[in-house]
């Protein structure tokens, strides 16, 4: 399955924006995304090995939160999308 | 270095003063050019403030357009470089709620002051830094071309 990098995170996947990944979970696939690319871990988790609040990651269109989270099962084919929030105020 | 079209240019600060007194905002496509700290704006994709409990002084770009935008981008053969937002009645700089939900590590967060509903100011600030814990926003110069 694919994992397609948000432009910040792209320098720590190697420059690419979208990274082929084996996994039958989230979780899996983020694990195999991140035993490639060791950088990329500390900007996903905090020191507690929990993905970062403002993460938001997608499973093709859906939002893992409404799914089963990172315990969600993925098949061959399937896209990830990792996309942190964009927010703000005065 | 932010380089951006008149056209878009006007069209962000336009959907501020359409907004007014509610906060705009909206996700930058282009190019980005790490060698000379450039990124050049080839579209602005306007997206809804689902902050509807307090429009006037927060934004929030719905996850749903975000994933949208990324997808053009890459339909597009392009990056997200950067977003935008109004500061309705406020001078164009970034607040500390901005800093503070800034992510986007590289990308361009530009900011126009919309007085009494109409634009004034249009600043860009680079969000600059390695990590969510030693990020910074840095002034950036935008170049509006004609
Ligand atoms: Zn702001």
């Amino acid at each position: 399955m694919k994992i397609h990098i948000p432009t910040p995170l792209r320098q720590y996947a190697g420059k690419n924006s979208t990274v082929e990944v084996k996994g039958g979970t989230v979780a899996e696939a983020l694990a195999n995304l991140t035993a490639q690319y060791g950088d990329l871990r500390r900007h996903l988790y905090t020191d507690d090995g929990k993905l970062r609040a403002f993460v938001n990651v997608y499973l093709n269109d859906e939002d893992i939160r409404y799914l089963q989270k990172e315990n969600t099962p993925t098949k061959e084919g399937d896209s990830l999308s990792i996309v942190p929030s964009i927010a703000g105020g005065l | 270095m932010l380089k951006i079209p008149d056209s878009i240019f006007q069209e962000i600060r336009r959907h501020g003063e359409e907004t007014y007194p509610l906060e705009c905002c909206g996700v930058l496509l282009g190019e980005v050019d790490l060698d000379v700290n450039e990124r050049r704006v080839s579209l602005a994709i306007r997206c809804g403030n689902m902050r509807t409990d307090s429009a006037h002084n927060r934004y929030l770009i719905d996850d749903k357009e975000l994933l949208a935008a990324q997808k053009t981008a890459r339909e597009r053969g392009e990056d997200i470089v950067g977003f935008y937002h109004s500061h309705p009645d406020h001078p164009a700089q970034w607040s500390q709620t901005d800093f503070a939900e800034a992510h986007w590590i590289g990308c361009s967060y530009v900011i126009t002051a919309v007085a009494k509903g109409k634009a004034e100011i249009t600043n860009s600030f680079l969000l600059d830094g390695s990590t969510e814990e030693d990020k910074k926003f840095v002034d950036e110069k935008i170049e509006v071309l004609r």
